[in-house]
């Protein structure tokens, strides 16, 4: 496959009064085209700031990109000027937000806010472009867009939104589609609906995905590839299955086993004690190891690399170095049963 | 919307008719007689005056003619200016004043967003930290201060422009700058905290992820999004110009409606106090009522949901 | 800090001792919500400023007229509209304060007059240093009372309203709706030309036409707090009512309070002044910052002294209320603190 984005050790950090956070530290990743990467982990632990770095949609006053490259299509976004980031955007690389209800300008019509992407990028009339716009309604199942596209935002419902923003962010056939919590605002329902949307449209288009998501729900019904986040370091990358069912790190054990199963016995369900580390000053070994109930000594002194599981199977954690102890992922952490 | 419009102009009128009432109450009220040269007059003369002004009837049947009249557009008649009715002296007057007060509105909301809306893209720039600066003196200078300033350097001493009275264009110059100084202050003020309230909002990010570049996003997204709320703040504009008329007019010899009801305060002139003043109680509640119907008018938001009703 | 794994010693991989308790801590220190505020007002250099310069001109407002051996109405036909001199600045020409009039002409020699006015002296020959002073108090006495007053009406009719709500607050708002509707000039131009102007009538228009503002802010907040969820929040987890007036009350209802006072002031300020201006002011001898302005005016072509300065005292206490009134907002409003 052909490699589309690469990040190789890419630093953000943010200037607050406090100080300065290091939200982002040192995350490699990499994605082909057509390929979808699901980046998921908790509140903070950086997914949202690394994808918007991709997109160079970071406040320019209080945040840089400190070190590290973004290779798109070779291309390093890092050092790419305002100029050539204004024709990537929108056009190459497109992104769409958690909350529909605020994503969406309200004062101008859903039409209007579909076509500036495609006047600015494909040099279309206003009427092609109006043509287009209908066209990518009905793809993303609004009806009767013939009508809706002369609405305001305020007259859809969430989930309608928020399928006028996957279509603004597919007007122009983007090659990378970055998925910010596209569901977490939307009715249970809803977002199953948006979901298959997405899905099929991926289908259909071929562009690449980038989901952030939370919920490793929404990561088994749409990617193909896991990057599990944490304390702005990337702890475990796998495909879906290898992550669901052999996975590594103690985080991701902590995440799997902290998922609502259905067949399961009525256990409570279980949380990872504890709280993410500061990212003002944040630990000089692995970031979890204040919660990890395997923690060693190495762990509290030492950032741990990426062992290799498999060729497709990371993880960064000092368990799987052959001089740690041998240690079992809890029961609670296995999905549909142990392998 | 209609129904809205309806309620918001019954409230108007219930608020004029007491307006009325007490400003008539109020002037019975007042110390002072109205004739400035009654002690040489004769009992007679001041019977044949009373009776012309209709003072010798009983309060509430005056109040009832008051009202009566009133209600057709009848504000009464002066006691100085040689029996002549209330409302031509508004109407000889107001020209000049609404020219004055239109043109310090246009130049100065028009200057002030275009000086919010910089000092917001340039936040935390010397652009900014000179426009905050200059707005707090706009609004902290007391305006006939610095109209009187104004008139003494750039009239009498530079002699740029002239320095009072209301004949040519040119008169009309340094009074409206003067006037429009808090209209800037205000407004400029007041966009630059909206535009930056709006560059934080999600779909300025949604639209810059359409790889649109800042000018674009800020002419197409933000202004028109900052100024929907800008539009509240006329209608108190609106009515701090006319106080401003008040005293700018005196310092200007401006022929209009603020140096009438400032001279007719003085010599104690009733029926053109009491005109004025509901005059300008119409004008004041009418301009806020219009800036809230043009709001709905302008936030699509209001526009549809009222329409549905 | 990664390290070749080789060079790592297989003592580390021991399991290692955390103590529990450390996983929960918080990593930032906790700040009451005063202190917070104090803090950031201090930090704002405009809002200091404006404390300082408001402070200053209380002072000398007090001081002033005990450094001048004249009293602010005494009068002497002798020594008329001297312009400002000031001992040690009345060689530095630029100034204007060596007493030489716009003409050039030194009016302490050609009055023969001895003594330094460092303010000058008006059209009957009073002392411009004590009358400005004295006048400043004045100022300042309308401008507090007013706003205590509207403080006072305010808070009680806006509690009331809010605390009772139902109909008692409809009636109440209805009330306050139509009052507003009527333009505040009016009202004071009304009330002033009844009372007689003075300073006590003054102060009485300006509280009746002032407090509904405030009124209205303390209803809104008191009812937004009522509905909101971390009041509930709060409750569920057990404080009690102490605990929520005292860090939630307080808090959010005498933020705005507080700010809206502070802008009360020179709004008030410049309504007398405005008054005055339009010759509903104070009747003489009595003067105000607003008087001393409108007599100047008359003469300010001549003896722009007479203007200029009670022009500048009013601006700078109008500034510097403002820039006040700007930092208070800014450090009461929990939302900024980053």
């Amino acid at each position: 496959m052909e490699k589309l984005l690469e990040l190789k050790n890419v630093h953000v950090s943010f200037n607050t009064y406090g100080g300065e956070v290091k939200a982002v530290r040192g995350v490699n990743l990499q994605l082909d085209k057509g390929e979808s990467l699901a980046i998921v982990g908790e509140s903070g632990s950086g997914k949202s700031v690394t994808s918007k770095a991709v997109m160079r949609l970071l406040p320019a006053k209080t945040s840089k990109i400190k070190e590290g490259q973004i290779l798109f299509e070779g291309k390093d976004l890092v050092k790419a000027s305002n100029r050539e980031m204004e024709k990537i955007r929108g056009a190459e690389i497109s992104m769409i937000f958690q909350d529909p209800m605020t994503s969406l300008n309200p004062t101008m019509t859903v039409g209007k806010q579909i076509m500036e992407g495609l006047r600015k990028h494909q040099n279309m009339s206003k009427g092609e472009a109006k043509e287009r716009a209908i066209n990518l309604l009905k793809l993303v199942g609004i009806p009767n867009p013939e009508v809706r596209v002369q609405e305001y935002p305020h007259q859809f419902s969430g989930g309608m939104r928020q399928r006028v923003v996957i279509a603004i962010a597919l007007a122009c056939n983007p090659k990378l589609l970055i998925a910010d919590e596209p569901t977490t605002a939307l009715d249970v329902t809803i977002q199953a609906q948006i979901l298959d949307l997405m899905r099929d449209l991926q289908e259909k288009t071929g562009t690449a995905i980038i989901l952030i998501t939370h919920d490793l729900g929404v990561v088994a019904n749409l990617a193909q590839r896991v990057a599990v986040m944490y304390g702005g370091t990337i702890v475990e990358t796998g495909t879906v299955d290898e992550i669901f069912y052999k996975p590594k790190h103690p985080y991701t054990w902590g995440l799997l086993a902290s998922m609502p199963k259905l067949h399961a016995e009525s256990k409570e369900l279980l949380a990872i004690p504890g709280t993410p580390p500061d990212l003002l000053n944040p630990p000089k070994g692995c970031p979890f190891a204040a919660r990890c109930p395997y923690a060693m000594e190495v762990c509290v002194e030492h950032m741990p690399e990426a062992y290799d599981v498999s060729t497709s199977h990371k993880a960064a954690c000092w368990l799987l170095d052959e001089r740690a102890p041998k240690v079992e992922p809890p029961e609670e952490a296995l999905v549909g049963g142990a392998r | 919307m209609g129904k809205y419009v309806l309620k918001r102009i019954g409230y108007m009128l219930l608020t004029l008719f007491i307006i009325a009432s007490v400003t008539f109450f109020l002037m019975k009220l007042l110390p002072g007689s109205p004739f400035n040269n009654e002690d040489r007059l004769s009992d007679t003369q001041k019977e044949i005056l009373l009776d012309k002004y209709g003072l010798n009837e009983p309060v509430p049947v005056q109040y009832v003619k008051y009202m009566t009249a009133l209600a057709q557009g009848d504000l009464g008649i002066s006691f100085q200016f040689d029996g002549r009715p209330v409302s031509t002296l508004i109407g000889e007057r107001i020209g000049a004043s609404a020219f004055l007060g239109m043109q310090s509105l246009i130049l100065g909301t028009v200057l002030g967003l275009i000086l919010g809306t910089i000092a917001a893209i340039r936040h935390n720039s010397w652009v900014d930290y000179s426009a905050t600066v200059a707005s707090v003196l706009g609004l902290s200078i007391p305006s006939f201060v610095f109209a009187s300033l104004l008139q003494y350097y750039v009239g009498v001493k530079l002699q740029w422009l002239p320095v009072a009275f209301w004949t040519t264009w040119e008169h009309t110059i340094l009074p409206s700058i003067a006037l429009s100084l808090v209209v800037i202050a205000t407004t400029s003020r007041f966009m630059r905290t909206e535009i930056l309230e709006v560059l934080g909002q999600d779909y300025i990010i949604t639209a810059r992820s359409k790889g649109l570049s800042n000018a674009r996003v800020i002419v197409t997204h933000a202004i028109r999004n900052a100024m929907i709320p800008v539009i509240t703040i006329l209608g108190p504009l609106a009515v701090n110009l006319i106080t401003g008329t008040l005293v700018i007019e005196r310092i200007f010899s401006v022929p209009g409606l603020g140096q009438q009801f400032v001279s007719s305060i003085a010599t104690n002139d009733y029926p053109v106090i009491m005109g004025t003043t509901l005059f300008y109680s119409t004008l004041f509640i009418g301009v806020i009522l219009l800036v809230d119907i043009l709001y709905g008018i302008i936030d699509p938001r209001i526009r549809i949901s009222g329409g549905k009703e | 800090m990664s390290l070749p794994k080789h060079e790592i010693s297989t003592e580390l991989f021991q399991p290692a001792q955390v103590r529990k308790e450390n996983k929960e801590v918080i990593a930032r220190p906790s700040i009451s919500f005063w202190k917070d505020a104090w803090i950031r007002l201090r930090k704002n250099k405009a809002a200091v400023t404006g404390l300082i310069i408001i402070v200053f001109i209380a002072l000398m407002a007090f001081i002033g007229p005990q450094m001048s051996k004249y009293g602010f109405n005494d009068q002497d036909l002798m020594r008329v509209n001297l312009p400002p001199k000031v001992q040690g600045l009345e060689n530095i020409s630029f100034l204007g304060l060596d007493g030489v009039d716009i003409r050039g002409m030194d009016q302490y020699k050609l009055k023969q007059q001895k003594d330094y006015f460092w303010f000058g002296t008006d059209a009957l020959g009073r002392d411009q240093w004590t009358r400005i002073w004295e006048g400043t108090q004045v100022s300042l006495l309308i401008a507090f009372v007013a706003a205590i007053l509207d403080l006072l009406i305010g808070i009680t009719y806006g509690g009331i309203s809010a605390f009772y709500g139902g109909k008692t607050d409809n009636y109440m708002q209805r009330f306050i709706e139509i009052l507003i509707g009527i333009p505040n000039l009016v009202i004071i131009i009304l009330l002033i030309l009844i009372l007689k102007p003075g300073i006590t009538s003054i102060i009485i228009a300006m509280a009746i036409s002032g407090w509904t503002g405030m009124a209205r802010i303390v209803r809104a907040q008191i009812l937004k707090l009522k509905g909101q969820e971390f009041v509930l929040a709060s409750r569920t987890l057990g404080a009690g009512d102490k605990r929520l007036v005292s860090k939630h009350l307080i808090p959010n209802v005498l933020g705005p309070i507080i700010i809206t006072t502070t802008f009360t002031i020179p709004t008030a300020i410049f309504f007398e002044a405005f008054l005055s201006f339009i010759g509903l002011g104070l009747r003489p001898p009595t003067a105000s910052l607003g008087s001393l302005v409108n007599e100047g005016f008359r003469s300010l072509q001549i003896f722009p002294h007479l203007m200029l300065i009670p022009s500048i005292i009013i601006s700078l206490l109008m500034i510097s209320f403002n820039m006040l009134g700007d930092g208070l907002r800014d450090a009461l409003d929990p939302k900024m603190r980053k």
